[in-house]
């Protein structure tokens, strides 16, 4: 007899079994030496979490894409720079599954992930680009026998020293104009990463993501067929937004739980009377519902749209500015939670070693608005409500 | 009316290539069509042909050469005769 398990399920346990007995403990040492959080990602390897989302043909779990997001809300919970290297690795996935289009190389290249559960990070910005995704300098240099090479400045690769392959964005061929580019999937074997800086940021300090010459010569096949703004539009923009919001949703969450923590502890020294603070809490649970409520919309209108009939929606400006609104929304209002959970836990939550402590999430959650900078996305959809009708 | 979307993409469109010469089924974003200037051709189609592109319209692919472009305001041309 064979029992079936459903793979959301099994996703959910795993994640929140790895969460409280792994990522929780470690993340405190993972912020304050600045490290990757290896322990947590290597037992998201044990439970081959980092195949969940790739089809059961392709040897993954099939898990869907709500099942990923709140794997990331759960991960945030406990250690945001794991959650965000997981998500991150996920964004990488779930673009590809959607892109196959038939790319034979990709399918194999799936199944590789799947069999040895390997760590996909991203090359997207890049040194004289001004933060604009859509432009690439470096270009595909056509070789001999069928391969191909690039060199690119990368000011950022979030954990590139510990990925197995990169995800990296490029101009289409040397004389290809900036916005006409293409994703090429370079595997560990065939690239070098020269560092060009350090890394001892403020917060997500365990995503490890300092900037890298990245080199690499591959064969022509590891170039995705479709072209990269269409694969940004349909997938990995609104992907991104929603997985890192997921994520600082569970950052904020935590900061929260932690002064509702603080609360009780305070209302259990005086019984009887409801402390100051209480009240506090309750003004922070009304931002916190915003944020949810923002969340969770967001992550069921893509659901809705990715329905095999209707993912052209995705394309349409009134869906651009959504999930760009998401992204601004969620990074805003993320760090406005955390820095209220301060408010309510005081000097409790100002000092980095009490129950209550939520200096980490703060700082983590403050770099939502520069990921992808926020006024950067606020010109695009300035441009965008020019003409865009149903908004 | 492909002259005229011609005419607009010269003007608007800010293409390194020569439109004059491109095919109709040139592919516009591979010959330098930024995100920027594919709104300013919008807008600018929009007030030239006296017509609201819906947001269906608005798409990547709609605005891939001149060929669909043209396509997709003969259709909208042509929907609001029937109307």
């Amino acid at each position: 007899m064979s029992v079936s398990v459903d793979p959301d399920q099994a996703l959910a346990d795993a994640v929140e079994r790895i969460a409280r007995d792994v990522a929780a403990p470690n993340a405190d040492a993972v912020d304050r030496d600045a490290r990757f959080p290896a322990e947590t990602i290597q037992a998201l390897r044990d439970e081959r979490a980092l195949s969940a989302f790739i089809p059961v043909e392709l040897g993954g779990a099939g898990a869907s894409f709500e099942a990923i997001a709140a794997a990331c809300l759960q991960l945030g919970r406990s250690c945001g720079a794991s959650a965000m290297v997981f998500a991150m690795h996920q964004i990488q996935i779930v673009t590809i599954v959607r892109h196959l289009d038939g790319a034979p190389w990709f399918e194999a290249y799936l199944r590789e992930v799947a069999a040895q559960q390997r760590l996909v990070a991203s090359v997207t910005s890049e040194i004289g680009t001004g933060g604009d995704m859509g432009r690439s300098v470096a270009a595909v240099v056509p070789g001999a026998d069928g391969r191909c090479s690039f060199e690119k400045q990368a000011p950022t690769v979030s954990y590139g020293e510990h990925a197995d392959d990169l995800f990296v964005t490029l101009r289409r061929g040397p004389e290809a104009e900036p916005g006409d580019q293409v994703v090429v999937l370079a595997r560990e074997d065939q690239l070098t990463l020269e560092p060009t800086g350090t890394w001892d940021p403020l917060g997500m300090r365990g995503t490890c993501s300092p900037g890298y010459v990245v080199r690499a010569d591959l064969p022509e096949e590891q170039v995705l067929p479709t072209p990269f703004p269409r694969v940004a539009a349909e997938s990995m923009v609104p992907v991104s937004h929603i997985l890192w919001s997921h994520l600082w949703l569970g950052i904020a969450t935590d900061a929260f739980d932690r002064a509702r923590a603080f609360v009780r502890a305070a209302s259990k020294q005086k019984p009887g009377e409801t402390p100051p603070a209480a009240l506090r809490l309750s003004h922070l649970m009304s931002e916190l519902s915003l944020l949810r409520a923002e969340v969770a919309s967001g992550l069921a209108e893509f659901v809705r749209a990715s329905a095999e009939d209707d993912r052209e929606t995705l394309s349409t400006m009134a869906s651009a500015l959504r999930f760009n609104n998401l992204k601004i929304a969620a990074s805003e209002q993320a760090p406005r939670v955390c820095q209220g959970a301060l408010g309510v836990c005081g000097i409790m939550g100002f000092k980095n070693d009490t129950p209550f402590s939520v200096g980490r999430h703060l700082r983590d959650t403050m770099s939502a608005c520069l990921m992808v900078a926020n006024e950067r996305i606020h010109q695009t959809n300035a441009s965008l409500l020019l003409i865009a009708k149903d908004v | 009316m492909t002259d005229e979307i011609r005419q607009i993409i010269k003007q608007h469109g800010r293409l390194p290539a020569d439109v004059d010469s491109l095919p109709v089924d040139a592919d516009l974003y591979a010959a330098g069509m930024s995100s920027h200037a594919r709104i300013n051709v919008m807008l600018a189609l929009e007030s030239h042909f006296d017509v609201e592109l819906p947001d269906r319209m608005l798409t990547r692919d709609v605005f891939e050469s001149i060929a669909s472009i043209e396509a997709a305001l003969t259709e909208l041309c042509a929907e609001s005769t029937a109307r």
